[in-house]
């Protein structure tokens, strides 16, 4: 219990308490309170335990840098683990628990990992446990994810809903401290659009944090002018809780606003989070600078924090770090984080500066130090005093709670997510990325600007600069040029002789000598050394160590930091919920169910449903007692074929084809002729690829001189439709031709059987004897004695006498119950796409299964309707290659079991009679098989080599995966009705 | 994430709502113009670093087929026009 809550002072409200649990046990914060000033406020500095060595740790930073103060928050669903304490606003029924802990975060047994910490340095995984290797998988990876890691996830749904939006704007500012306001105002008077985004839950970065005064105006007056009248400008929109996390294309931001992240009682008509792309001509980054830590040892002890965080939680929150503090830094902020304890009546107990000319403007109570290290920090599961070398002389300082300060590291991640690499400085001591690029600019401390006025200076003039070249002459500074009086000092890297750990990455618990080790290694190269520490692999990529490991390795290297170079900035900034990438897709909307216009009408008659694409389609359709799909199967296949059956066929895609030049553009898609088919008929049309590979089939009729209706495969229908546009808009667009994709406005309905005809008269007031309609028919009908009107066309895919009736999608429902009672007294069933399979099957039809990208029309005996007469069409010219034409390639066979007891599955490759299983063995493979009940045994389709001249040859079909060898025989692919009679009947 | 490319008819929309098919610099060759023009035509592609120019369909929007000329480095669009506009055959 060393930190507490000041009775007066920040930017709390005192009169509206929070209640939440910290591991269960009940605290208060205030209104204004994040997750971490809440829990200092409690005296909780203890709040995890660390990644490898268990080792307590309290909260470092005030901010997105939080390396140390990880939790899981909210329970069930509602589960996020590894939280930043430091960004999470708090509420009224806040749950918190701390994580990597066991039994509890006071008693961690994982701390014996300490005790074996001369075995767990860099590359301990690949030294420890390469042998025997089947015990990786096994045994060591198990035992080390069980052992690291950090918070879990749950298994239970998140209950929330995430939403997606576009925002657009001349000026996207990122980040609301100095440069960001300064920019944003000077915009926003301009007359800008303008997207002011930060992740804080108030906007004002440091000027919220700092007591400073600006000319006579205190930081937190400037703030609140600022706010308000950019609040009174309409084209400026604030979004607070927004983390811009990454820059992408187009000059296209990602952003994620937290919507309802800082409340327990959520409305479920509203998203918890909404993941923004913010398009923007232009973006100032004024994303401020990162504190860097001091390596010495024990940095890592709760009550050690950064200067800048200490800061913050005072002025901000009134929190006081302890009751005696020790400054450790080499730059002006720990003289600020002094000032301002000392203003709180809070004791410094030294001030450890580590250059040796320190500043003599020191005005306060505190002794200074110049020229002094902080060599260790002292305490169990809290700081209790430090080691400080003086001229080579050790003092022990006793203190409760450490500020350091390392200097500043612009933050600079977006302004590299596009390829621009950071360069270092030796002005500024930082990685700077590179001022201006295409459609952003860098501002304030980001662009490795100091002081505060200088900072609201640069943005202001910046943004002027941004305006005029967009075309608002009228812009000027919102803030009068101010100089930068910050002075920078050379980096102290890191402190020698430590007798403790001297912790770089916090997070993944790399320490000073790991990156000894690497470079003495051999991994001394910058992204080798990540790798080989882990050093900016945690959850915080780094945001903290890894300008202090540059330097270290520098030194290690003897180079300078510029010869060390950064690893590679990458979205996102920072760690962004799955639940917002998803947004609304997921469970029945991840995506869209189609439903035919005779789903309702299927369900009804108790269909069976499968999943093809998005298509729900009718598979079969039980009657009560069969118990098996095949008996249902078999009775439709028998049924249609005795008496009728309809079925719905809607699934199919349909395109309306418009244009003088329409008979001309089928043509040439075609391999096949169309431009002589009359109007009133249907054929049958085979589209190729360029390579001259079958692409899809269909029928297409013609309903008027330039209008065709054409039909593709379910599964194609999309592709056909987006093939056609491309011919018809890169390829020909001399043509007069044009397209509507019509398949959702049709309810297409199959009636197949020798009784088909005969329902169907009773619906169709047009006469469609054979004579006057005959098979390959297409035309207009009448319906219903001229109440509806619909397309009739005489195509058949069951071989049967059968009919095709397109009516509006609406009407769907209500013809089909029309034909289903027209045809009860004749004995018609529903029948569904397993039937549909079987009889195509029986008649050798073919599908995708045979249509696999790999056949010619040839392959498939469909050689004689390829017409080469044509002087074009598409894959007309590949067609006669060698390969294309060559005498053994794989083509359309039937097969048929010798012994009909006997059955072979699909996907089976085909052996000469005796030959064993072998690539050179290999005659081809079964495309489609099933169970025939007409022939009462199994048949299939097969491609074979040479396959139509070994009719009648004794083969063997093999099927490895189920160990099975089946006799059969090779045969035409036509099983049933080879004479076509009961079609044309 | 995110990028945007400017439809000649619908203006700056989304990457998403289009459908990329591949390199726009090989025009169809005539249909009696060899086997080795159509050879280069159906199997040929460069992949260029640099400058390329692309058939981009707007499938969620407008349905017209694009010539995108892009970076294929830095993804700058240099251009966009209606494939129409292109002369696609030889």
């Amino acid at each position: 219990m060393s930190s507490f809550r000041l009775s007066k002072g920040g930017r709390i409200d005192r009169a509206r308490p929070l209640d939440f649990t910290f591991d269960r046990k009940p605290m208060q914060g205030f209104v204004g309170d994040t997750l971490a000033s809440a829990l200092l406020a409690n005296g909780r500095q203890l709040v995890g335990r660390s990644f490898k060595y268990h080792r307590p740790r309290g909260i470092l930073t005030a901010g997105a840098a939080e390396p140390n103060a990880l939790v899981t928050i909210g329970e069930g669903g509602r589960t996020e683990a590894n939280t930043r304490a430091t960004l999470v606003e708090l509420y009224s029924g806040l749950k918190a628990k701390s994580q990597n802990r066991w039994p509890s975060v006071h008693f961690d047994l994982g701390a014996v990992n300490s005790l074996l910490s001369p075995f767990l340095g860099a590359g301990f995984y690949y030294k420890t446990f390469m042998w025997p290797a089947a015990f990786w998988e096994k045994v060591y990876e198990p035992i080390i994810r069980k052992a690291a890691g950090l918070g879990r996830a749950t298994y239970e749904p998140d209950p929330d809903s995430y939403e997606k939006c576009w925002a657009h704007c001349e000026l996207l500012v990122i980040g609301a401290g100095p440069a960001g306001l300064a920019a944003a105002l000077t915009a926003g008077r301009a007359g800008a659009r303008v997207i002011l985004a930060d992740e804080g839950f108030e906007p004002g970065g440091s000027l919220l944090t700092e007591t400073a005064a600006i000319g006579e105006k205190a930081a937190a007056d400037l703030l609140g002018e600022t706010l308000a009248e950019l609040a009174s400008l309409p084209n400026v929109r604030i979004f607070s809780r927004t983390t811009v996390f990454g820059w992408y294309d187009g000059n296209v931001f990602g952003a994620v606003e937290s919507v309802q992240k800082n409340t327990a009682t959520i409305d479920p008509n509203r998203p918890v989070e909404r993941l923004w792309r913010l398009a923007a001509r232009h973006a100032i980054l004024a994303s401020g600078a990162e504190e860097r830590p001091l390596v010495f040892g024990g940095n890592d002890l709760p009550g050690v924090m950064m200067a800048g965080a200490m800061r913050s939680y005072l002025n901000r929150q009134a929190i006081a770090p302890g009751k005696s503090t020790v400054i450790f830094t080499n730059d002006e902020s720990g003289y600020r984080t002094a000032t301002d304890l000392e203003a709180a009546g809070l004791e410094v107990a030294a001030i450890a500066d580590s250059r040796a000319g320190a500043p003599s403007s020191w005005a306060g109570r505190a002794p200074v130090f110049p020229g002094a290290l902080i060599q260790d920090a002292k305490g169990g599961k809290a700081l209790t005093g430090v080691t400080m070398i003086k001229g080579g002389t050790p003092e022990a300082i006793e203190a409760d709670a450490l500020a350091m300060s390392g200097g500043w590291s612009p933050i600079i991640h977006l302004a590299c997510h596009r390829g621009a690499r950071p360069v270092w400085s030796d002005a500024k001591a930082a990685f700077l990325a590179p001022e201006t690029q295409d459609g952003l600019t860098i501002a304030g401390s980001a662009a490795g600007v100091g002081a505060l006025e200088a900072c609201l200076a640069d943005g202001a003039e910046k943004a002027g600069s941004v305006l005029r070249n967009l075309g608002f002459s009228n812009a000027s500074p919102a803030f009068a040029p101010a100089p930068d009086t910050a002075t920078v000092t050379k980096p102290l890297w890191y402190v020698r002789g430590a007798k403790a750990k001297a912790f770089v990455d916090h997070q993944n618990d790399v320490h000073l000598k790991d990156l000894g080790l690497a470079v003495s290694e051999g991994y001394g190269h910058v992204e080798l050394t990540k790798r080989y520490t882990t050093n900016g692999m945690a959850t915080d990529q780094g945001k903290l160590s890894n300008i202090n490991a540059i330097g270290i390795l520098a030194e290690a290297r003897k180079v300078s930091p510029a010869d060390v170079g950064t690893t590679t900035f990458r979205p996102f900034y920072t760690p962004l919920s799955f639940g917002a990438l998803a947004g609304s897709s997921k469970g029945k909307h991840f995506q869209p169910v189609r439903k035919s216009p005779l789903h309702d009408w299927a369900r009804k008659n108790g269909a069976v449903f499968v999943e093809t694409g998005l298509w729900y389609r009718s598979s079969w359709f039980p009657k009560p007692g069969e118990t098996t799909w095949r008996e249902s199967v078999d009775r439709e296949v028998l049924n249609v074929r005795k008496n009728a059956g309809i079925c719905d066929v809607s699934t199919l895609g349909k395109i309306e084809i418009f244009g003088k030049d329409a008979a001309e553009f089928l043509n040439r898609v075609y391999c096949n002729a169309f431009l002589k088919l009359p109007v009133g008929k249907a054929r049958y049309g085979l589209m190729l690829r360029e390579d001259g590979m079958i692409y899809d089939d269909g029928t297409t009729s013609r309903l008027s001189d330039n209008h065709f209706f054409m039909t593709t495969t379910t599964a194609y229908a999309a592709g056909v439709m987006n093939h056609l546009e491309f011919c018809a808009q890169a390829l020909w667009p001399e043509l007069d031709v044009q397209f509507a994709s019509s398949t959702d406005q049709w309810a297409q309905i199959a009636v197949a059987g020798p009784k088909s005809r005969t329902i169907l008269q009773t619906l169709v007031d047009e006469d469609i004897s054979d004579a006057a309609f005959p098979f390959l028919g297409a035309r207009q009908v009448s319906l219903f004695g001229g109440k509806l009107t619909g397309r009739l066309f005489r195509i058949s895919f069951s071989g049967e006498l059968a009919y095709e009736l397109a009516v509006p999608a609406g009407y769907g429902e209500a013809v089909a119950d029309a034909i289903m009672q027209a045809g009860g007294p004749h004995g018609i069933c529903p029948y569904g796409v397993e039937a549909l399979g079987v009889m195509r099957i029986e008649k050798g039809h073919v599908t995708h299964s045979e249509i696999n990208g790999t056949v010619t029309p040839a392959d498939l005996g469909f050689a004689k309707m390829v017409s080469m007469a044509k002087p074009d069409f598409i894959g007309r010219a590949m067609l006669s290659r060698d390969g294309m034409v060559a005498q053994d390639r794989l083509s359309l066979v039937g097969v048929k079991p010798l012994d009909p007891v006997t059955t072979f599955r699909t996907g089976s490759h085909i052996l000469s009679e005796a030959a064993a299983p072998s690539l050179e063995n290999d005659q081809g493979y079964v495309t489609s098989s099933c169970y025939s009940p007409n022939l009462g045994s199994t048949i299939g389709l097969a491609l074979v080599k040479h396959g139509p001249k070994r009719h009648g040859e004794q083969v063997t079909v093999w099927n490895d995966l189920k160990n099975e060898y089946t006799k059969a025989v090779l045969c035409s692919p036509v099983f049933f009705d080879p004479e076509n009679e009961k079609l044309h009947g | 994430m995110a990028s945007l490319i400017a439809c000649p008819h619908c203006g700056p929309r989304p990457k998403e709502e289009f459908t990329v098919k591949g390199d726009a610099a090989i025009a169809r060759p005539a249909a009696d113009a060899g086997e080795d023009a159509w050879y280069a035509y159906v199997y040929l592609r460069d992949n260029p670093r640099g400058r390329h120019k692309e058939y981009w369909h707007h499938t969620s929007g407008c349905r017209r087929w694009l010539v995108v000329e892009r970076d294929t480095l830095t993804h700058v669009v240099y251009s966009v026009s209606d494939a129409s506009t292109q002369g696609g055959t030889a």
